[in-house]
């Protein structure tokens, strides 16, 4: 297997054995994204001095003999809405065009400090709005599994780079399963943290009370060393947990023996697609046959995740994304009054998607109208938490598909209630605050992978990645690749 | 759940500071209609006696102590401002007719 495709491990340590240079891991990488990339449309922004600075400084400290970073030199990408000093970051937006921000996320200064190398931002739907990166204001990122389909979204950059070997590992946001959709579309493992767990300081806000950062990797070992650096509090993200993180590679022990595996009655229900419905049984199965016990469980409010979702994320976008006013930063639009200036401004730099969910989170949360939405979405919220409790008193974990289906052509969803429906079993899991997991279980007869979702209770991670582990190795991939861009 | 009128939108419209197309209007009219109807569900739901969450983990939110920490250097903080004079952010007049 070719660097391009190397684990963290592979990588951090033949740095470490001084049998690879950082400086070559960057020239490798950044030669493939050149020649690959113009297909596959996984970039927005390439770094070029300050990561080739980086790369040099592990490359002088290992010849120094000084003690190597977690992730010294593992190439990585982050997505667009990841606030990154120095370097362009647009949300995907028009509104953004051209801002440079003058600090670095949380999470990206955390990655820097791992030695990891920051090769540049990847594409997604606007402000993360979307589920298949269709929206982004910029480019159509194609799945290197089939280039006439979506990668998923709003991570859908980050998942086909990861998918396509342009990078080893990528930083995604989830709010309603912005990274575990794009990962089955893909073929990769995303792993959406529980909320807290990790910082969102410097992360552009979608959905307070719902966003959060996790990676995109093609293993689950990958994803317990992404995690391992980004989690923990943050003193400037007053929703982060000031609580100790355990050692996550220490939870892939590779043994479900004597777990409860919950299978949730209204995911498998609501599931059409037999192709997905036979990849999830092998997977059920194979947990069994590893000494895990299987338990029937049901959430019964499930089916009204998504209206309530639909209510909260927009209320929270229109109040998150009144700050694109044309002043301080951000396109501003020529008007000689201030109203005008706001309304032009927003209006030239939002594109429909964005537009319209301002419009339904103004609608809900306008006077005279809280009570029945936004106020009522929330109760519904707590219904929802409500029947994860009590389901992770029957079971450790929680097994379900990730999608209802594989990836999607492009212009395949007609209305937004359609593209919404794509995310239906994601949803739930940033309702209830859950940490949640996609890992590839398997491919359709056309050729396209398809993702299991494990849940667990809130800051259960080690369950996932040790659950997830086992799947990865029992129904995995099996060292299948995808054959649409620049195989390799 | 009722139509919205072309009037709500636009006052919706209004209040979101969003300037939107006659095109964009007639769209999101049929669409808001459409997703909002989707949300009729929600009425059905019995939440007597059900506290609204509002947050994902019960937290409580930390103070910290009021001292002077190192933050963004003012040039650092107004270089994206679209327009500028000195450390001053230049907007249209706020007051009608008092032209800056």
């Amino acid at each position: 297997m070719s660097l391009e495709l190397w684990s963290i491990a592979e990588i951090a340590q033949r740095i470490h054995a001084g049998e690879l240079t950082a400086a070559r891991v960057l020239d490798t990488m950044q030669a493939r994204i050149q020649n690959v990339d113009r297909e596959l449309g996984a970039y927005l922004a390439l770094d070029g001095d300050r990561v080739r600075a980086d790369a040099a400084e592990i490359d002088r400290k290992r010849m120094a003999g000084e003690p190597l970073p977690p992730l010294a030199g593992v190439p990585v990408s982050l997505k667009d809405n990841l606030v990154t000093e120095g370097l362009a970051t647009t949300a995907g937006s028009k509104i953004l065009q051209g801002w440079i921000p003058p600090y670095d996320a949380t999470v990206v200064a955390r990655l820097r400090a791992a030695g990891a190398l920051v090769l540049g931002k990847v594409n997604l739907d606007e402000f993360g709005m979307g589920s298949s990166t269709e929206r982004s204001a910029y480019k159509k990122t194609r799945n290197p599994w089939d280039t006439s389909r979506v990668p998923g979204g709003s991570s859908g950059g980050g998942a086909a780079a990861v998918a396509a070997g342009l990078c080893t590992a990528s930083l995604g946001t989830d709010t309603g399963g912005s990274i575990r959709q794009p990962a089955a579309f893909c073929g990769v493992v995303g792993l959406k943290p529980t909320y807290g767990r990790v910082s969102r300081w410097g992360v552009i806000a979608y959905a307070s009370s719902l966003d959060q950062v996790g990676p995109l990797t093609r293993s689950v070992a990958d994803a317990a060393a992404m995690l391992q650096v980004i989690a923990g509090h943050d003193p400037h993200d007053s929703t982060s947990l000031p609580v100790p993180v355990p050692s996550y590679a220490q939870a892939l022990t590779g043994d479900v023996r004597g777990l409860r595996i919950g299978l949730p009655r209204e995911y498998y229900e609501g599931l059409a697609d037999a192709e997905i419905r036979a990849a999830l049984d092998k997977t059920i199965a194979a947990l069994v046959e590893r000494g895990a016990v299987k338990v029937d469980v049901t959430l019964p409010h499930t089916q009204l995740a998504l209206t309530a979702y639909y209510i909260i994320a927009p209320a929270e976008a229109s109040s998150n994304l009144a700050r694109y006013d044309g002043i301080r930063y951000g396109k501003r639009a020529e008007a000689t009054d201030l109203l005008s200036l706001y309304m032009k401004s927003r209006g030239e730099g939002f594109g429909p998607e964005v537009k319209r969910r301002i419009m339904l989170g103004t609608y809900a949360l306008r006077s005279g109208y809280y009570d029945a939405y936004y106020k009522k979405a929330q109760q519904v919220r707590a219904l929802i938490k409500a029947d994860f409790d009590a389901a992770f008193e029957q079971a450790d974990v929680l097994l379900t598909p990730t999608t209802p289906t594989t990836a999607f052509r492009f212009n395949a969803k007609a209305t937004p209630l359609e593209m919404y429906q794509a995310d239906i079993f994601t949803l739930a899991c940033n309702l209830g605050g859950l940490p949640g997991l996609s890992v590839p279980c398997g491919l359709s007869s056309e050729g396209l992978p398809i993702g299991a979702q494990l849940l667990a209770r809130p800051l259960d991670e080690a369950m996932l990645l040790r659950v997830g582990g086992v799947v990865e190795s029992a129904v995995g991939l099996a060292g299948a690749r995808p054959s649409g861009v620049g195989g390799i | 759940m009722s139509t919205l009128t072309r009037k709500e939108v636009e006052e919706i419209a209004l209040l979101a500071r969003l300037h939107l197309e006659a095109s964009e209007l007639e769209a999101l009219q049929g669409e808001l209609t459409a997703i909002l109807d989707h949300f009729s569900a929600l009425a059905a739901v019995d939440t007597t006696d059900v506290a609204p969450m509002t947050h994902a983990l019960p937290i409580e939110l930390p103070l910290r102590p009021d001292v002077v920490e190192p933050s963004l250097p003012a040039s650092a903080a107004l270089a994206a401002a679209p327009k500028r004079e000195g450390d001053l952010i230049v907007v249209p007049a706020i007051i009608p007719g008092s032209d800056p």
